[in-house]
Parts: structure tokens; C-alpha cells; sequence
């Protein structure tokens, strides 16, 4: 038992993963804190909500879990890859926001394009405009050694007030407060999720389809590629060298400016992409709502980040878990809690989550403890009571 | 009976994948100097840092006094009386010397600090052991050679009474090393113990009283010091006989591959010129070695050849092709190779694997990837292959993440991968710092071995023994010029330190 436990803790993967769900537990029990403090009588039944989560609602809910963690895979990605490439990406709101408004744009007025392409090049626009929303960073982190925290904060301000500005002026529906609806060729295909994710609504027949489309898909291709990019190519090799030891990387005869500059503005182009994905669904999907408020994807993706442990595909996972919590906390509505303490109980959850790594480093050395001082425990058991062990052995040998 | 202060008994440590410590014993006399000798990774570090708290043995007992103790943490080590000071310091660079000593264990009165007590108790320790420090300087304005006293000071104001020195002299000059041997030996006389872990030969002659030797994690004898040759020593940690003096026949320089021509380096804040007007060129089959006192422009004129700073006037040529400006990796594909001075700055990337560092200078070569995708199996072959040619050890193979590697085989890794390249012009700056015998004897075969492959190699190198022994020329470097060259066979260690310290200079304008 002890030696399988052992062994166990050596492999690197069997750790991660115990510490993000470690992590989860954590969460989940400080969010149950809250709720008993906030609201004590309704506290057990809040609790199973948020546990449901998307669940509550059916297929149609499992579908907006779907939905709402594209985006979330997307800037995960983002602050992950930067991250694996020693950049922190704080920016991904601005580029999110930006490449959001990018394709809105395109997806409300160039209905000029014909109707298979309408939606990939309102896509490939949002990415792009992503791109460039940290190239800027980049290219102040590897000529002037700017900090990046710094210079993508402030660009996600920029990016924030502009994309109001533009909303309010080219694309804004007045009625709704609300960017206006893309046209039907750019709103992204469902791909078949339609018919997994609805609920049937009365006897009527009648059927209430999920917002969940095709950049589900696409999100789960891009952490593939991310994850191949970085392990398997001399590009992410690279990439990585510059992020791990930027003098050695130099040395070696890496182009090491060009490396953080890349690396930046592929982290933007993947939250450019989430902002695209996000906003191309239909009149049922999200619409930019311009008030000044930096866009929560964008930082949701550090936690999600943090939580997969920058793997691409551990991403996934927790962008999954984080709008599936999420959800759950838009059903507690349903009883007595009042909107702000629910942003508070699925933050406090969220962010408790983003421990992951520090559960990983605590938790094998924890794990290593106990199991050491319960051998020395047999060991001295055994020394003081010679026949004690003899008879032991004995029994283990049968 | 002896009167042992500490004694370490069958001591047995396990890290995964290698025994650092195999059955250990290690018994320190009161009031003597017993030095720890043994190859870089011998286990020496994990002993010492066992006694001092920092791991847990697996099995073994440690006694103080001849009452066992169970030494949990460093805290434990400092109320038992054991000090260490660390290979690198653990100084807090913007704190004064005074602040630095008392740090964890200041006199306050309700919650005010009393500094003048302790100013009081430092300067009178500095004074009885002639360790003079300014206690009021800050730690990074100061010396290496004083941040050492600082730290001794720190365990005498602890009132340690068993001192550990892990490998101090590794960052000395040699005036600093005799300062420090003295001090030792006075730090005896008043009756404190002494455990000098290094791998330096002349060292242990001069200051201790016993030697435990080392080997690969076991031990292998506790020997009288006065009674036992160097030679003996080095046989019993290395395995084998060493030959101190490296042997190589002459042969006639060829072409000239590395030329350098009136290069001149400026330092971009002072506007001091760090390197003025230096030419010279490097010819096929020699070991030319550029010696000095460091910090007189060896660094910098070495970071313009290797293109890691700009040159601001002069050019640089490789087989004759102007590599002046140059991008590294072409200058690297041009046949030069770089053992870099600072192996954790330049040298490596910490937190790849060893494999993944074995390729840091070929990985884009079609060998090792197709089409942008590296070649996983092929890396690993390799890596494996240098690993077992150039004795590579740590504790999972190519595998290994570097930073948990022993220093001597982070250098030996980076030996292995520029050497490996097989380049037209081998720069190497120091290459068997921190090295033990055993290592520094195969490393200077190896260059020899260069050499009569007719490579060029340039050699930068603080250590006069290294010059005067492998070089073919020296060009010794005073405050950024050229000012002599010399012929090892005919010169003596006396005139070249003479031409190092700036008290002499050939009336040549240009050494060629």
C-alpha cells in the first residue's frame, strides 16, 4: 500500500491532478462557508445548487456550460501560454474585448461576404485584432524591457473604452442598451449540438435549443494545437527557453526579442479568438454590453489558467469546471440570495480553485511526511517488540 | 577515547533515482579542522547539509557530545551550536554587515531594536579573530571576500561552536583564500570545529587535521592529513592515479581561424571603455589563453567575440569571414562554441531537462527535428551518448531537470555540448571552475585533445597553474588592454603575475 503510494507521488501527472482537485475541494467548502454565513437556513439547499450546476437545467443547461467555457478556454489558453513562455498575460480582457469587437463589427456590417465565409473572417478578424492588441506589450517587454503586467493592465483599459466607444457608435442598438445582433451567415454553425443540447418545453413539442455552438469545437482544436506547439516543436522549445532563462536563450542563438514578441501576441490572438467565439451566436447568444466594465472572461482565464496548471489540455477542464460553477450560481437565484453574494460565493470558490499549485508543491511533501512517520512509527514498534515483528512476518509470508 | 564533538554515524540519504549518502561515518574531534573531500557529487553537500538541519537522514544516527539529537530544521542545528557557511551566501544584499549578523537573533527592548549592544559584541569578535568588517557598509557594496567574513561573523555571534564551510575558497581570490586559512586555524585554536568540505588539494595540506574522503556517496577512508601525499588523496577520491601535469607535444600552429582586430567595447552606463584596441588571432592546433585578475575586460571582450554585447569599433573574423555583425547563431554556424563564464546566467536553461540542454545549440539542426517538430528519440540518443562519453552524472539520466544537478556536472553538460559541436574555434572562460581533479584533468585532456585536432582555442582563465599548464601562448589583460604576451615554457609564474598586476608591459603597441 505504502510503496504503490510512493510511487505514485513521483509521477508528476498523478500530482497535478490531485492538486487541482484538491483545490476544487478547498473551494467548495470556503464557498459553503459563505453561503452559511450569508444566508444559514438556505445554506444546504444553495449548496446542492451550485453543486448541480449546469445540470439543473438539463441538456439545454449542460450546453451553456459548454458555451459560456469556450471563451473561458480561450483566454485560459491565453494566460497559460504566456505563462509556459514566462510572460504574465493580464491583458487578456483587452484583447478579448477588442478581437470581440472585431468580429461584431464585421459579423453586423460586411454582410457583403457570402455566407460560409461570413463568420470565419469575423473570426479570423477578432483573432487578429487580439493579436494586435499584445503586440503592443510585446514589443515594450523585449526592446525597452517594460514589464508586461504593467503595459497589458493599461491596455485593457484602452481596450475597454474604445471598444464602448466603437459599440456605441457603429454597431449599438439603442433599445436594448446592446451591440446589435450579427447577421444569420456569421453567427457560428451549431455542428450538430443542436440536437444534443435542448430541452423540450410542455407538451407542445416545442424546443428550447442551447446557445452552445461549433467554437466548442474550435476551442478544443486550438488547446490541442497549443499543447502540440509547446512540447513538440523547436518553435515552443524555443518559446519556452526564452521564458525560462532569457540570457541562456540569447547565448544559445535564439532570437529572443522575437520569441517574447511572438509569444505575446499569440496569447492575444487566442483571447481575441475567445471574444470572437463568445459574441458570433445568434440573438440567444451574448451581446457587448458597453458599460465600464473590464470584460470577466479575460480575467476568469487567469484562475482557469492557474487551475489546469497552464496545461492546455488540464484547460479545458477547469474552463469546463469554472462555467459549470458559474452557472450553478446564476440557479441560486431561485432561493433568497441576492445577486452580489452570489458573485461572491462562485469567486471565492473560483479563486480558491486557482491554489492548484500551491496544493502541488504542499501536497507530496505533506503526503511524504505522513508516510515517513508512519514507517518510523512500525520501525520502532517493531524494535521494541522483537516477537511481535517475527510473528508479523511471519503472517505477511502467508 | 577521543573526544568527539559530532559524530555522523552510518548515515544513509536516498534521493529518487541516487544514493547521495551510503552508510556514512564521519566523527569530528573537538577543536580540529576536518575536511570533506570528494568529486563533485559525491554526496559531501548532503552530508553537510544533514547535520545542519536541511534533510532528514533515512537511517543513521547523529550524536553531540555522545548524546544522539534528532536535528528537524537549522534552527534545531544553530541551538546545538552547529553554523554553516553556504557555498553561495545567504546575505540580505541591501541590509548593512551589522544587520545582516544579528538578523533572527536581535536584542530588542519592547520591541525596539538595541543596536548598540550588538555593534558592541560584533566589533569585539571581529577584532579577536582579525575579521575585519565595516559593520555599517551595506552587503552589496562589499566583497565577496568580506560577505565571507560577514558570514563567519554570523556564527560567532551565534556563539556556534562547530563551524561548516562548504566550499569556501571556490569564490576567492588567492590573497583571500590565505586570509581565510588563517583565520581558520585561529577559529581552532580557541576551540571551535571545523568541517571544510572542498575539492582543492593544497588546500587541505594547508589547513586541516584529518580528511574523510568521498567516493560516489560512500566513504572511503578518514585519513591523517600530515601523513598522506596529494597524490594518495586524489587517488582515493577519484578512484584512480591523476596526473596533475597535462602532457602534449608540439605541433606548429596552422591558419588563422578567430582574428580579432583593434576591438574596443564601451560600457553603455559609465561610458568607460572596458576593452580598448585589443587584436589578436588564434591559429589552428593552439591554446591561446587570455589571463588577467578578473574584472580587467575578460568578460566583455569574450561577450563581443561570442556577439552577447555589441563591439563598438575594431572586427571580428572567423576563417577569414567578417563575423563583426553578426547574429550569434550564425557566428555559432560560422564554428564557434562558447563555454560561457556564468553557467546559470548563459550556460543553461535550469529547468529544462538535461537532454533538452544537451541540444540548446543544435536543436533546430535537421538532425534533431523535421518540418519544426523535434525529434524526441533522436535528442534522447544523443543526450544519452554525451552523458556516457563525457560521465555525466545525475540522478534520472537525460531526463533530469538541471537545476537539481550537482555544479560540476551542470559544467561538464556544457563541456560535453560545445565541444560536441565541433567547432573551428572553441572559446572557453574558466571551464573548470568549481570542478574537482578529476574533472579539471579530463577537461584539460579533452582541450588538448582539440587541439591536436587542429582546433583553435581560446582560454580565459584566473587560475595561473591552468594557464601556465595547457596554454601554447598567453596574452595577459590589464584594464581592458593587451599588455604582454608571453611563452609559457620560458616564462615564470612571478613575471606573469608581475604583467597581471600591471607592474610590467611589453613596449609592442600590438601582441599578434
Amino acid at each position: 500500500m505504502i510503496a504503490v503510494l510512493r510511487k505514485l507521488l513521483n509521477i508528476r501527472g498523478f500530482n497535478n491532478a490531485t492538486s487541482s482537485i484538491v483545490a476544487i475541494l478547498a473551494g467548495l467548502l470556503f464557498g459553503f462557508i459563505v453561503l452559511l454565513i450569508s444566508n444559514p437556513s438556505q445554506a444546504a439547499d444553495g449548496f446542492v445548487i451550485i453543486l448541480k450546476g449546469g445540470f439543473s437545467t438539463g441538456a439545454k443547461g449542460m450546453g451553456q456550460v459548454m458555451y459560456f467555457a469556450t471563451p473561458l478556454i480561450l483566454t485560459g489558453l491565453s494566460v497559460g501560454f504566456a505563462f509556459k513562455t514566462g510572460l504574465f498575460n493580464i491583458g487578456a480582457s483587452g484583447q478579448f474585448i477588442m478581437g470581440a469587437f472585431a468580429a461584431v463589427y464585421i459579423g453586423v456590417k460586411w454582410t457583403f461576404i457570402p455566407a460560409p465565409f461570413h463568420w470565419m473572417v469575423a473570426l479570423l478578424a477578432a483573432t487578429l485584432v487580439g493579436a494586435l492588441w499584445a503586440l503592443i506589450p510585446g514589443l515594450l517587454k523585449a526592446y525597452l524591457n517594460v514589464h508586461e503586467v504593467i503595459s497589458t493592465i493599461m491596455m485593457n483599459y484602452i481596450g475597454m473604452y474604445l471598444a464602448n466607444y466603437l459599440v456605441k457608435t457603429t454597431v449599438y442598438d439603442s433599445k436594448k442598451a446592446l451591440s446589435m445582433s450579427v447577421a444569420e451567415s456569421a453567427v457560428l454553425p451549431k455542428a450538430g449540438l443542436d440536437k444534443i443540447f435542448y430541452n423540450t418545453m410542455g407538451s407542445s413539442g416545442a424546443v428550447d435549443v442551447s446557445t452552445v455552438n461549433c467554437g466548442f469545437y474550435i476551442a478544443i482544436v486550438m488547446a490541442i494545437i497549443i499543447y502540440i506547439v509547446l512540447n513538440k516543436t523547436t518553435f515552443g522549445y524555443e518559446l519556452k527557453a526564452c521564458g525560462f532563462n532569457r540570457d541562456a536563450s540569447k547565448y544559445a542563438g535564439i532570437n529572443e526579442k522575437r520569441s517574447i514578441v511572438l509569444s505575446m501576441v499569440i496569447a492575444g490572438a487566442l483571447a481575441g479568438l475567445g471574444g470572437g467565439l463568445l459574441y458570433l451566436s445568434g440573438a440567444s447568444g451574448r451581446h457587448i454590453k458597453p458599460v465600464d466594465v473590464l470584460a470577466p472572461e479575460g480575467f476568469n482565464g487567469i484562475p482557469v489558467a492557474l487551475l489546469g496548471l497552464s496545461n492546455p489540455i488540464g484547460i479545458i477542464f477547469s474552463a469546463i469546471f469554472i462555467s459549470y460553477i458559474t452557472l450553478g450560481g446564476n440557479y441560486l437565484q431561485t432561493l433568497d440570495f441576492v445577486p452580489e453574494i452570489i458573485d461572491i460565493i462562485i469567486a471565492c470558490i473560483i479563486y480558491f480553485s486557482a491554489f492548484a499549485l500551491i496544493f502541488r508543491n504542499i501536497l507530496p511533501a505533506l503526503l511524504k511526511w505522513r508516510l515517513s512517520v508512519a514507517e518510523k512509527k512500525r520501525s520502532q514498534s517493531s524494535d521494541s517488540d522483537e516477537e511481535g515483528l517475527a510473528t508479523e512476518t511471519e503472517e505477511g509470508k502467508e | 577515547m577521543d573526544d568527539y564533538v559530532i559524530e555522523m554515524l552510518n548515515i544513509i540519504k536516498e534521493f529518487p533515482g541516487v544514493i547521495a549518502n551510503d552508510d556514512i561515518t564521519l566523527q569530528l574531534k573537538r577543536g580540529e579542522i576536518h575536511a570533506l573531500l570528494g568529486e563533485n557529487g559525491a554526496g559531501k553537500s548532503t552530508l553537510m547539509s544533514i547535520l545542519f538541519g536541511l534533510y532528514q537522514p533515512d537511517k543513521g544516527i547523529i550524536k553531540k557530545d555522545g548524546k544522539e539529537v534528532n536535528i528537524s530544521d537549522p534552527n534545531v542545528a544553530n541551538a546545538l551550536g552547529i553554523g554553516m557557511v553556504h557555498q553561495h551566501f545567504k546575505l540580505v544584499h541591501n541590509f548593512t554587515v551589522l544587520q545582516n549578523i544579528i538578523l533572527g537573533v536581535e536584542t530588542t527592548k519592547n520591541g525596539f531594536l538595541r543596536m548598540e549592544e550588538a555593534r558592541e559584541k560584533v566589533i569585539a569578535l571581529s577584532e579577536k579573530y582579525g575579521l575585519a568588517v565595516d559593520p555599517d557598509a551595506i552587503v552589496e557594496d562589499i566583497t565577496v571576500g568580506m560577505q565571507q567574513r560577514v558570514e563567519i561573523l554570523k556564527m560567532l555571534y551565534r556563539e556556534n561552536e562547530i563551524l561548516i564551510f562548504d566550499e569556501p575558497t571556490a569564490v576567492l581570490t588567492p590573497q583571500e583564500i590565505e586570509e581565510l586559512i588563517k583565520i581558520m586555524k585561529d577559529l581552532a585554536k580557541e576551540g571551535k570545529s571545523i568541517l571544510f568540505i572542498t575539492h582543492k588539494l593544497n588546500e587541505i595540506k594547508a589547513v586541516a587535521d584529518r580528511c574523510t574522503v568521498l567516493r560516489k556517496g560512500k566513504r572511503v577512508a578518514t585519513i591523517d592529513v600530515a601523513s598522506t601525499s596529494k597524490e594518495e588523496m586524489s587517488e582515493m577520491m577519484v578512484g584512480r592515479k591523476v596526473e596533475f601535469a597535462v602532457e602534449k607535444a608540439h605541433i606548429e600552429p596552422g591558419e588563422p581561424v578567430l582574428e580579432v582586430r583593434n576591438l574596443t567595447v564601451e560600457d553603455k552606463q559609465s561610458g568607460k571603455k572596458t576593452v580598448k584596441d585589443v587584436s589578436f588571432t588564434v591559429r589552428k592546433g593552439e591554446i591561446v589563453c587570455i589571463a588577467g585578475i578578473d574584472g580587467n575586460g575578460q568578460s566583455e571582450l569574450v561577450y563581443a567575440i561570442t556577439g552577447l554585447l555589441p563591439a563598438d569599433d575594431g572586427q571580428i573574423f572567423i576563417n577569414g569571414m567578417d563575423v563583426t555583425n553578426l547574429s550569434i547563431r550564425k557566428r555559432n554556424a560560422a564554428g564557434m562554441s562558447h563555454i560561457p563564464e556564468d553557467r546559470h546566467k548563459h550556460g543553461l536553461v535550469l529547468d529544462y531537462t538535461l537532454e533538452e540542454n544537451l541540444v540548446l545549440k543544435c536543436y533546430y539542426t535537421p538532425i534533431f527535428q523535421k518540418n519544426g517538430f523535434l525529434k524526441f528519440q533522436k535528442i534522447n540518443e544523443y543526450a544519452n551518448c554525451l552523458i556516457e562519453k563525457y560521465d555525466i552524472r545525475s540522478g534520472q539520466g537525460a531526463k533530469s531537470i538541471v537545476r537539481s544537478m550537482s555544479g560540476g556536472n551542470q559544467q561538464k553538460a556544457i563541456v560535453a555540448r560545445e565541444i560536441d559541436l565541433g567547432p573551428e574555434i572553441l572559446i572557453a572562460v574558466q571551464p573548470t571552475r568549481g570542478l574537482d581533479v578529476g574533472a579539471i584533468e579530463y577537461i584539460h585532456k579533452q582541450l588538448v585533445v582539440q587541439r591536436d585536432a587542429g582546433k583553435a582555442i581560446l582560454l580565459v582563465s584566473l587560475e595561473l597553474e591552468e594557464v601556465m599548464n595547457i596554454s601554447d601562448r598567453i596574452l595577459v589583460i590589464y584594464e581592458g588592454e593587451i599588455v604582454g604576451e608571453l611563452d609559457p615554457k620560458t616564462t615564470t609564474l612571478k613575471e606573469l603575475g608581475l604583467y597581471m598586476a600591471g607592474g610590467k608591459r611589453d613596449e609592442r603597441s600590438e601582441a599578434v
